[in-house]
C-alpha cells in the first residue's frame, strides 16, 4: 500500500509539472505582446521594452519558466495585470466559494445520483429504470444556462422562495451562505447526475451478474443484505473514480453556473480574466483548477485502493 | 430406498433462445437417499447442471421448469415462496460450484463470508469459533489467518476448501457439488476429492455430484445417473455401471478415454462418431445417430426408460441383448498397423539445450530507489531435450511447472533468456519475427481454444488458403484441391471449406485449427492442452486424428497437457517438470512403471481412474507448488516431497540416474531403493478388445 502512494504521489507531481509546463507555454503562445497588451496600443517602443526588460519577457524561455514556478511556489502569484492587486488572496477567496458551490453540489449529486443507479439497475428493463434513464437523459441534455434560468424563474420569481442571484460577500459562512447555494448546486447537480446515475447502473448490473451474488442469494440472505453486503460494496468501487472524473466536469460545469447566477467563484473568475487578457490571473487559475483535479483523483485513486483488498494487498 | 432426500419426477425444463423454447431436460426422475452421493455425467449439453440449478430453483430468466416435481426433505421446492425459498437455500441445500474464485466475494474477508452462512445462527463469539472450526474441518493448517484473507490471497484449492466449508456451515440435506475440482491441478483435485470423501462419510447428506469426468464420479460416488441430451439413459450403483453398461452411449463414454498404459501403437481410441443432439432432436431414440446397434425400432419410437432389475434403470430397445451378451454395445475398434522405427535411426527434429527463460518482476518505487536488484521468475529453468523424427514427446506437471512458457518458448512466442533450440539442426532464433518462413513452416503450434485461434470472420477455407499459400507455397490453382484434401485428411467433408467458425462445433474448430497447422506439412507440431477442453466422446476422435496424421506424414510432436492418460495413450516419451526444471523423463512405458520420481509418482497416484475398484496408491501431495520467484533450495521438490529423505534434500541439487530402459530420475534416492519403496501405480493389463 504505502508503495502504492508513493508512486500514485510521483504521478501527480509529474502530472502537475507537465501541466505547469503547458500552461506557461499556451500563455507564451498566445497571440499578442504581453507588454502591449499591458502598455496598450498606443505605448512607444521604449516602453515596451522596459517593461519586457521589468518583467523578464527578454530572458530565456527556460529562465522565465523556472522563475514564474519558483515565484508560483513559494507563494508568489504575482500581479494581476488588471486590477493591480497581488494575486493569490483574491484567487484563494474565490477558490473557497467555488469549493463551498462544488461541496453542496457533490452532497446532493452523488447520493442521489447513486440511488437512481443502483434503483434502476435493480428494475433492470423495467418501467422505473426506463423513466430514470430517459429523465435524467433529458435533463443532461440542457446546457447549465438553460436549467439555470428556469430554475430561476420558478423558484424565485414564480414562488419567490429562494434568491435569484448569488453574489454572496467575502466571508460570509457556510450556513447564512446556503440559501443563495442551493439553486446553483441543483443546476450543477443536474449537469453531473445523469453520468454517474449511468455508471453506477452499469457497474451494479455487471455485478449482478456474477457467480459470488448466487453465493450470497443461496446463503438465505434477503435481497436487500445480498445488495448492501455484497453487491454495493463491489459496485461502488468505479463508482469512485466516476466522480473524481465528474469532479473535472464539476469545475468546467462551474463556470457557465456561476456566471449564470452572478456567484463569486473561481468559474467568474477565469470569465474575468479571460475578458481582461489577465495572464498572470489566468495562469494561477488554471494551475489552481488544475491541482484540483488532480488532488481529486489522487483521492478517488487512494480510496479506491483502500477498499479494494486487491490492490490494499499486493 | 427408504424416503428419498431428493426426489424428482417427471423433470421437464426448457429454455427460450430467440423466441423459441428448447428442452434441456425431458423427463427426469431420480432419488436420492440421506447418506447417499449419487453422480450425475454427461457431456456438454447433457442437461447436468440445468438440473442442478432447477433442484435449488436457481435457473437462469430464461429458463422455466415446465412440468415436473422436485421434493426435498418432503418439501415440495416448486411451490416454496420467496421467504420459503431463502428459508430453503439457507438450511436445507447447498451448492459447490465449479470456479471458486468468481463465487466468492472478492472484498470481504472470508472469515465475514463464511459466518453469513452459519446454520442455525450463533451469536459473534460463538460464531467466529464455528468458523474457525469449519476453515479445520476442511484442513487449512491456520485457520485464523485464512479467516482474516481475501480470497484472492488464497491458491485455488484453498479457496474451494472455502467454498466447501461455506456449504458444511449449515447441515444441509442436500449437498450439491457441480464440477467442484474441474479447475484443479490433478494433485489438488486428489487432496479436495479426498476431504470430500472424509466430510460426507459420517454425515447424513444426501449429495449430487455433477461432473464430466468419469474418473472423478468413480472415485467418489455410490450411484452414478448418465444423462445424454437432456434424458436420463441408464443410472445403477457405480460398481454395476462401470462393469457392466447397459446403455450404448454410457459404454461408449467408458470407452472413449484412454486407460492408463493403453497405447497408441496398438488400439485406437473408441470414440462415438457424430456429435450431440442439438435443437432437433431424433424422432426415436435420441443416441440412434451416434449409436452401433440401432435399428429400425430406435428411429421410430422413442425408448422408454425400463428397469431391468431392482436399483437399475436404462433407456435402450436392445438392453436385454445387451446384457446377454447378445448385442455389443462397443463402437468399432480399430487395430493400428503401425511399422515402429528402431530408435537408433531416428532422426532428431527439435532439440533443446540449456533453454532458459527468466521474467523479470517487476520493481515498485521503493525497491527502485532502494536500488534493489530486481527479481526474478525462472519460469525455465535449464531444459535438455530432444524429438525424434514421428515421435510424440509428452509433457507433464502441475500449473506452474513451465510447460507453456517452454512451448513458447519454441515456437517462439517468448524469447528464450538462455540455451539453444534447434530444428533439424538449423538453430531457431529467439523470436518469431526473426525466424524465416521455412522455420514458420516447418514449426506448428495447435492451442487449447479454437475460439482464441480462428478468425471468426474468415471462412474455414480461407483460414486454410493462407498458410499453404503463404507458408507451402502453393500456387493458386493448386489452392482448392489442397483446402479438400486437408479438410479429408482431419475427417471434415468438402462442405465445411464455405462456414464459418461460428457455424462449427468445438470439436469441428478444433480439426480446423489442426487442419491449418498441418497445411504447411510440418516436422514439429506443439499441442498445449490441445484436446483438454474437449467432451471425451470428440476428444476420443481427435486423440485417434492426431495418431494417424502423425503415422501418415511422420511429424513430430510435443504434446504437453495435465491429463496423464491422454498423454500416456498419445506420447512415445514422457517428460515430467516441476518448477521449471524436468524431473524425470523416459519411455512412456518405463514412465509409467517403478522406480518412478516421487513427483512423478505422486501424480501417476492421483489420477481418478475410470474403475471404482481400482487398488491405486494413496500419495498426497502437501500444499501449493511453490513461487518460482523463490525457489527451494536442493531439490527443487523438497518442499513437498512425500519421500524426502532429509537435510541432503533441501542442500545439494540431485543427481541424474538412469536405469536399464534409458529412464532418467533426479533424486537423491538410489533408483534400487526406490524400487523397493513403490508399488506399480495401476494395474496394466486390461483387456484390450
Ligand atoms: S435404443 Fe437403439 S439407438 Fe438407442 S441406444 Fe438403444 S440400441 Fe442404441
Ligand atoms: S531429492 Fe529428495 S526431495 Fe527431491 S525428490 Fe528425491 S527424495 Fe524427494
Amino acid at each position: 500500500m504505502a508503495k502504492f502512494i508513493l508512486r500514485r504521489l510521483g504521478f501527480l507531481l509529474l502530472t502537475l509539472l507537465l501541466t505547469s509546463v503547458i500552461i506557461f507555454l499556451i500563455t507564451q503562445l498566445l497571440p499578442g505582446d504581453v507588454a502591449r497588451i499591458i502598455l496598450g496600443r498606443e505605448a512607444s517602443e521604449v516602453a515596451l521594452q522596459n517593461l519586457r526588460r521589468e518583467l523578464g519577457l527578454d530572458r530565456p524561455l527556460l529562465l522565465q519558466y523556472l522563475t514564474w514556478l519558483g515565484n508560483f511556489l513559494s507563494g508568489n502569484w504575482g500581479i494581476s495585470f488588471s486590477t493591480g492587486q497581488a494575486i493569490r488572496p483574491f484567487v484563494l477567496e474565490r477558490l473557497g466559494n467555488s469549493l463551498m458551490l462544488a461541496e453542496l453540489t457533490l452532497l446532493i449529486a452523488v447520493p442521489l445520483s447513486i440511488a437512481l443507479g443502483v434503483l434502476g439497475a435493480l428494475n433492470e428493463e423495467k418501467l422505473l429504470d426506463n423513466i430514470i434513464s430517459v429523465v435524467s437523459l433529458a435533463v443532461v441534455g440542457l446546457p447549465e444556462f438553460v436549467t439555470g434560468l428556469v430554475l430561476i424563474q420558478i423558484f424565485s420569481f414564480r414562488l419567490n422562495v429562494l434568491p435569484a442571484s448569488s453574489s454572496i460577500r467575502p466571508g460570509t459562512g457556510f450556513f447564512e451562505a446556503l440559501p443563495m447555494l442551493i439553486l446553483p448546486a441543483i443546476t450543477a447537480t443536474l449537469v453531473l447526475l445523469a453520468y454517474i446515475a449511468r455508471m453506477t447502473r452499469a457497474s451494479v448490473i455487471e455485478e449482478l451478474k456474477k457467480p459470488y451474488v448466487r453465493t450470497a442469494s443461496l446463503k438465505g440472505l434477503l435481497p436487500r443484505q445480498v445488495i448492501w453486503g455484497h453487491v454495493l460494496r463491489n459496485a461502488l468501487l468505479p463508482t469512485i473514480t466516476v466522480v473524481a472524473i465528474s469532479f473535472g466536469w464539476l469545475i468546467s460545469g462551474l463556470i457557465v453556473v456561476e456566471n449564470v447566477f452572478n456567484y463569486p467563484g473561481i468559474g467568474r473568475l477565469l470569465t474575468f480574466a479571460i475578458d481582461r487578457r489577465d495572464l498572470p490571473l489566468l495562469q494561477a487559475i488554471t494551475l489552481v483548477a488544475v491541482l484540483g483535479f488532480a488532488l481529486a483523483n489522487l483521492a478517488a485513486d487512494l480510496l479506491y485502493a483502500y477498499l479494494n483488498p486487491r490492490i490494499r494487498f499486493d | 430406498m427408504t424416503t428419498a432426500a431428493l426426489k424428482i419426477s417427471d423433470l421437464n425444463v426448457s429454455y427460450q433462445q430467440e423466441g423459441r423454447w428448447f428442452d434441456a431436460l425431458r423427463g427426469v426422475s431420480l432419488q436420492i437417499a440421506p447418506g447417499q452421493t449419487y453422480g450425475l455425467v454427461g457431456e456438454s449439453g447433457s442437461g447436468k447442471s440445468t438440473l442442478a440449478l432447477s433442484v435449488i430453483r436457481f435457473l437462469s430468466e430464461n429458463g422455466r421448469v415446465r412440468s415436473g416435481k422436485i421434493e426435498l426433505a418432503g418439501r415440495d421446492v416448486m411451490s416454496l415462496t420467496d421467504a420459503e425459498l431463502r428459508e430453503f437455500w439457507r438450511k436445507c441445500v447447498k451448492l459447490v460450484p465449479q470456479n471458486p474464485l468468481p463465487s466468492l466475494n472478492p472484498s470481504l474477508r472470508i472469515g465475514r463470508q463464511l459466518r453469513e452462512a452459519i446454520y442455525p445462527p450463533l451469536n459473534a463469539a460463538g460464531a467466529n469459533l464455528k468458523v474457525l472450526e469449519l476453515l479445520e474441518s476442511v484442513g487449512m493448517a491456520d485457520p485464523k489467518r485464512i479467516a482474516r484473507a481475501y480470497p484472492h490471497q488464497l491458491s485455488g484449492g484453498m479457496q474451494q476448501r472455502v467454498v466447501i466449508a461455506m456449504a458444511l456451515a449449515s447441515e444441509p440435506d442436500l449437498l450439491i457439488l457441480d464440477e467442484p475440482t474441474t479447475n484443479l491441478d490433478v494433485t489438488t483435485e486428489a487432496t479436495i476429492l479426498d476431504l470430500i470423501r472424509d466430510l460426507i462419510k459420517d454425515r447424513n447428506t444426501a449429495v449430487l455430484y455433477v461432473s464430466h469426468s468419469l474418473g472423478v464420479v468413480a472415485q467418489i460416488c455410490d450411484r452414478v445417473a448418465v444423462l445424454y441430451g437432456g434424458e436420463l439413459v441408464e443410472d445403477a450403483d457405480v460398481l454395476k455401471l462401470y462393469r457392466k453398461p447397459l446403455h450404448p452411449y454410457t459404454q461408449g463414454l467408458l470407452d472413449s478415454v484412454p486407460r492408463i498404459g493403453q497405447d497408441k501403437t496398438k488400439l485406437q481410441l473408441r470414440p462415438i462418431p457424430g456429435q450431440i443432439p442439438g435443437a432437433e432432436l431424433p424422432s426415436g431414440c435420441i443416441f440412434a445417430p451416434r449409436c452401433p446397434l440401432a435399428i429400425e425400432i430406435c428411429r421410430s419410437e422413442r425408448p422408454k426408460l425400463e428397469l431391468p432389475w431392482a436399483g437399475r434403470r436404462v433407456r435402450c430397445h436392445r438392453w436385454q441383448e445387451i446384457a446377454d451378451n447378445q448385442a455389443d454395445p462397443r463402437q468399432p475398434l480399430k487395430f493400428v498397423t503401425a511399422s515402429e522405427v528402431p530408435n537408433a535411426e531416428v532422426e532428431t527434429v527439435l532439440k533443446l539445450s540449456e533453454v532458459k527463460k527468466r521474467f523479470a518482476v517487476q520493481r515498485s518505487l521503493s525497491q527502485v530507489l532502494r536500488q534493489e536488484a530486481a527479481k526474478q521468475v525462472r519460469a525455465v529453468d535449464g531444459i535438455d531435450l530432444s524429438i525424434g523424427r514421428g515421435k510424440t514427446l509428452g509433457l507433464v506437471g502441475e500449473s506452474g511447472s513451465g510447460k507453456s512458457t517452454l512451448a513458447r518458448c519454441i515456437v517462439g512466442l517468448v524469447p528464450r533468456s538462455e540455451g539453444d533450440i534447434s530444428l533439424l539442426d538449423i538453430p531457431l532464433a529467439r523470436t518469431l519475427s526473426a525466424r524465416d518462413k521455412t522455420v514458420l513452416r516447418s514449426l506448428q503450434m495447435v492451442l487449447q481454444s479454437p475460439d482464441e485461434a480462428l478468425n471468426p470472420y474468415l471462412r474455414v477455407d480461407q483460414t486454410l488458403r493462407r498458410p499453404l499459400q503463404r507458408l507451402a507455397g502453393l500456387k493458386r490453382q493448386e489452392l482448392d484441391q489442397a483446402v479438400v484434401n486437408l479438410l479429408k485428411a482431419v475427417k471434415l467433408s468438402p462442405s465445411y471449406a464455405e462456414r464459418l467458425p461460428g457455424q462449427l462445433s468445438g470439436g469441428e474448430k478444433q480439426r480446423v485449427s489442426i487442419a491449418r497447422a498441418f497445411a504447411s506439412q510440418p516436422d514439429l507440431l506443439l499441442f498445449d492442452e490441445s484436446v483438454s477442453a474437449l467432451d471425451v466422446s470428440v476428444q476420443a476422435a481427435i486423440v485417434n486424428l492426431l495418431s494417424e496424421l502423425q503415422q501418415e506424414h511422420q511429424s513430430s510432436y510435443l504434446f504437453i497437457s495435465h491429463d496423464l492418460s491422454v498423454v500416456s495413450y498419445l506420447a512415445d516419451e514422457i517428460a515430467v517438470m516441476y518448477l521449471g526444471v524436468i524431473t524425470e523423463i523416459g519411455k512412456t512405458q518405463d514412465v509409467l512403471k517403478p522406480p518412478y520420481h516421487p513427483y512423478t509418482e505422486a501424480l501417476l497416484s492421483a489420477i481418478p481412474l475410470i474403475d471404482p475398484e481400482a487398488a491405486q496408491e494413496h500419495i498426497r501431495l502437501v500444499g501449493e507448488v511453490p513461487s518460482p520467484v523463490n525457489l527451494p533450495t536442493g531439490c527443487r521438490f523438497h518442499t513437498r516431497c512425500p519421500r524426502f529423505l532429509g537435510k541432503i534434500c533441501g542442500t545439494t541439487e540431485p543427481p541424474w540416474q538412469e536405469d536399464e530402459s534409458g529412464k532418467r530420475i533426479n533424486c537423491h534416492i538410489p533408483l534400487s531403493e526406490l524400487k523397493t519403496l513403490q508399488k506399480q501405480a495401476f494395474n496394466f493389463d486390461h483387456e484390450e478388445v
